[in-house]
């Protein structure tokens, strides 16, 4: 379970990113934090595991203040995806998939019977790809990979910032549906950052709506749609349909032509 | 040809001691250099302020000119070597490979420390921000991800550090370090054009090779190549490992040093000491080319034995005498100076002067009508001298200048070579030629009379190093060379030596001056 309490974080020159923060996401459950460009989404992502110090107050992992445990320890306990993935490019598939078993001190077969395993939850055969460096991969594949190596530990939680947003269209869909599908297998308890309110609404259990620093509502989609806090939630809740709406009208529109 | 062949032999057979001294002077150099850029740069990545002042610093030594750098870390190491002597009484040598490998270790710094900065700075952003994400330390980080991603332009960097170093050294040979640098620089004194291009080849091709088995590397670590990372250290390991074999087999007792300043009748007259040493039993090597004070300094504290200097230059720099008391009193008083004030040993005169000498070409000096350096003072404004690098900084300079009111239009200075080709074409009107050269003959020049004895004398004698002042079987084996060469001799000696025609080498003119010494001893 995570627990954000009046968090917040401003930066000297930009001023508030977070302001007074307070949410919680219970364990097992797919948290989806949304909402448009710059309202603070990823700020709030790392502060769960540190790689952002907050300005003032608290992140509860488990019931344990994040601040009273050792940073590097939190981050190997907490499996994190990146939006630009961030593979090291001097190591091959196994050695990236391998590399926080590796920092925890792991003896290399154990750490090679793991990354067999990561290899074939995240759909890349380990004899096909275990030595293919990340440059020889396609975009999915690397985040397939990306996903490998922040599962390695077994960490319990899952933090994902726009996961899937530097991969194409056709990719993503599966990606995104196969990495649910982790989630539930696992157990595991996992907050993904979008600002594709498609893909929030397809993936999450509950959507967090953020804007300028503040969470605006949360709930589940329904929730979200039938009762919206104000007109930047409804917008926000309505936008995947009137796009798809007007797909539609354009779809029929280029029939007719 | 017959000549050049024998010039080519003689450059051989110097080439397993010059290289390989050579090798372990520039491999030390890059590897302390690298052993403290690294960290330095590694320490500097994280804090701009030392990054500012160690890039700044690391820039401001390249800005030095190379040979400058060498020779200031001479009188550095020695004032540093008197000091660790009266405080711990140990002191060390300040010439030769200490003040070498000081000035190189700086000059491969900076492309090092530039290239791990800015290899560990260009690291992908993401993949850094990953490396904190997955719960790497930072230390981990830096060894796990940032160092090896950076190793390519870092190798770049060591590459060019090497390239620096191993060109650089053969500037090593002035502060008394034997390197490819003494073909270059006896060659130039010598016009031996074939050492001179022997030396740049040398070193070219060391430079070439190992700069291409560090490419090798390079390309073995960006291409995540094993066999070819192996193959260069392999490569590099056989390279230094053949040039430093001669050093290591030769090795035996301490021999005794004979150093020469840089110019021809010193290298003849070193070979020519060493050739008396050997015959006597001594082991000898050489430290050739050293300044003029650089040398006197290296003999005090034991750094040379024996060379040969000139009774006016100790009486005028060392002693700082400005009276000319003649020619006998000035040689009593300094052996008298030099033991008392140095413990150094004054074995006696070889027998002949190599005095500051001014001459002009005999033509036309005699359409002037002069004759002295009076007649030259009405004349000189309107004239043009030529002087060696060091004679217009020099008291006898000073001493001539004040005594006849000389004040010359235009002061030139030339290597020694390229002076007396300078007033031979009528570059310059008048030169500080040196009484003992032959090229004074050759060129048909006239030496200008000194009536007012402005000028000190110029005996050469033979000095010996405190340590040996007292070793007979050293001083006796010296003995056959005091009194036994007259001017004419010499400037036959030398001129044998400097003529572009039928040249010979120093050590060639040595042995024949040998055997000349050793017929007329016979004979006395």
């Amino acid at each position: 379970m995570i627990e954000l309490r009046e968090l917040s974080k401003s930066y000297p020159a930009r001023g508030p990113a977070v302001r007074g923060l307070n949410l919680t996401v219970a364990s097992g459950e797919f948290l989806v934090l949304a909402g448009p460009s710059g309202c603070g989404k990823t700020t709030t992502l790392t502060m769960i595991n540190r790689l952002t110090e907050p300005s003032s107050g608290t992140v509860l992992v488990d019931g344990v203040d994040a601040r009273s445990t050792d940073p590097v320890a939190l981050r190997r306990r907490i499996g994190f995806v990146f939006q630009d993935i961030g593979l090291f490019p001097h190591l091959n598939v196994a050695e990236n998939a391998g590399i926080v078993l590796r920092l925890l001190g792991k003896s290399p077969a154990e750490i090679g019977a793991r990354v067999d395993e990561l290899l074939a939850l995240v759909q890349l055969p380990a004899q096909e790809f275990r030595d293919v460096f990340p440059a020889a991969l396609s975009g999915g594949q690397r985040q397939r990979v990306g996903v490998a190596r922040a599962l390695a530990a077994s960490p319990r939680i899952m933090l994902m910032d726009e996961p899937f947003g530097a991969i194409d269209p056709i990719t993503r869909d599966g990606l995104a549906s196969d990495y649910r599908q982790i989630h539930e297998r696992l157990g595991l308890t996992t907050i993904l950052v979008t600002h594709d309110m498609t893909e929030a609404i397809l993936l999450a259990d509950r959507i967090a709506l953020m804007r300028e620093g503040r969470l605006v509502q949360v709930g589940t989609t329904n929730e979200l749609i039938s009762a919206p806090a104000d007109d930047f939630v409804r917008a926000m809740m309505e936008s995947p349909r009137r796009r798809s709406e007007a797909l539609a009208s354009a779809l029929r529109a280029g029939s007719r032509a | 040809m017959s000549g050049d062949a024998g010039t080519f032999a003689a450059a051989f057979a110097n080439l397993p001691d010059y290289l390989g001294w050579h090798v372990l002077l520039s491999v030390s150099a890059i590897l302390i250099g690298v052993a403290i850029s690294l960290p330095l740069a590694i320490l500097c990545v994280r804090s701009p302020l030392l990054r500012a002042s160690a890039l700044g610093l690391a820039s401001a030594i390249q800005t030095v000119p190379s040979l400058a750098l060498l020779a200031l870390f001479y009188p550095l190491l020695l004032a540093l070597s008197a000091f660790t002597r009266a405080s711990f009484g140990i002191g060390f040598r300040a010439l030769g490979f200490l003040p070498a490998l000081a000035a190189l270790t700086l000059y491969s710094m900076l492309p090092v420390l530039r290239n791990t900065i800015a290899g560990i700075d260009g690291v992908d952003p993401a993949v850094k921000t990953a490396a904190r994400g997955v719960g790497m330390t930072s230390r981990q980080s830096l060894w796990i991800v940032e160092l090896p991603l950076a190793a390519p332009v870092i190798l770049a960097g060591i590459r060019t550090a090497a390239a620096w170093v191993i060109g650089t050294a053969t500037l090593s040979t002035p502060v008394g370090q034997t390197s490819l640098g003494n073909y270059i620089f006896s060659g130039l004194q010598t016009e031996n054009w074939i050492y001179v291009l022997f030396g740049c080849a040398a070193a070219a091709a060391l430079a070439l090779i190992v700069d291409r088995l560090l490419a090798l590397a390079e390309d073995g670590v960006v291409k995540r190549s094993k066999a070819r990372l192996l193959a260069s250290v392999v490569g590099l390991l056989i390279v230094v490992g053949a040039s430093l074999f001669p050093l290591f087999a030769s090795a035996g007792g301490k021999p005794i040093v004979v150093g020469t300043k840089s110019f021809e009748e010193q290298y003849i007259l070193g070979a020519l000491i060493e050739d008396r040493l050997r015959d006597a039993g001594f082991q000898t090597t050489r430290r050739d080319g050293l300044g003029s004070t650089v040398i006197f300094d290296a003999l005090a504290s034991g750094d040379v034995d024996v060379y040969v200097d000139y009774s006016g230059t100790v009486w005028a720099d060392d002693m700082k005498r400005t009276n000319l008391p003649g020619r006998q009193v000035v040689l009593r008083e300094m052996a008298a100076w030099l033991e008392r004030t140095h413990g150094i040993g004054y074995a006696g005169p070889l027998g002949f002067e190599n005095a500051y000498a001014f001459a002009m070409r005999r033509d036309r000096a005699d359409a002037l009508h002069i004759d002295t350096l009076a007649d030259l003072a009405a004349r000189a404004p309107q004239m043009k001298i030529g002087g060696d690098y060091e004679i217009f900084t020099r008291p006898e300079w000073r001493a001539v200048e004040r005594a006849y009111g000389l004040k010359f239009g235009v002061e030139r200075q030339y290597q020694a070579n390229f002076m007396y080709r300078a007033v031979a074409s009528g570059d310059v009107d008048v030169i500080s030629a040196f009484s003992s050269d032959g090229r004074i003959a050759e060129y048909d020049l006239k030496v200008l009379s000194d009536p007012k004895g402005a000028l000190p004398p110029y005996d050469a004698v033979l000095l010996v190093s405190p340590q040996h002042a007292k070793d007979a079987a050293l001083i006796a084996a010296l003995m056959p060379l005091v009194h036994a060469l007259d001017l004419r001799t010499m400037q036959r000696a030398n001129l044998a030596a400097d003529r572009a025609i039928d040249k010979r080498t120093p050590d060639d003119i040595a042995r024949g001056l040998d055997v000349e010494i050793g017929t007329r001893a016979m004979k006395r």
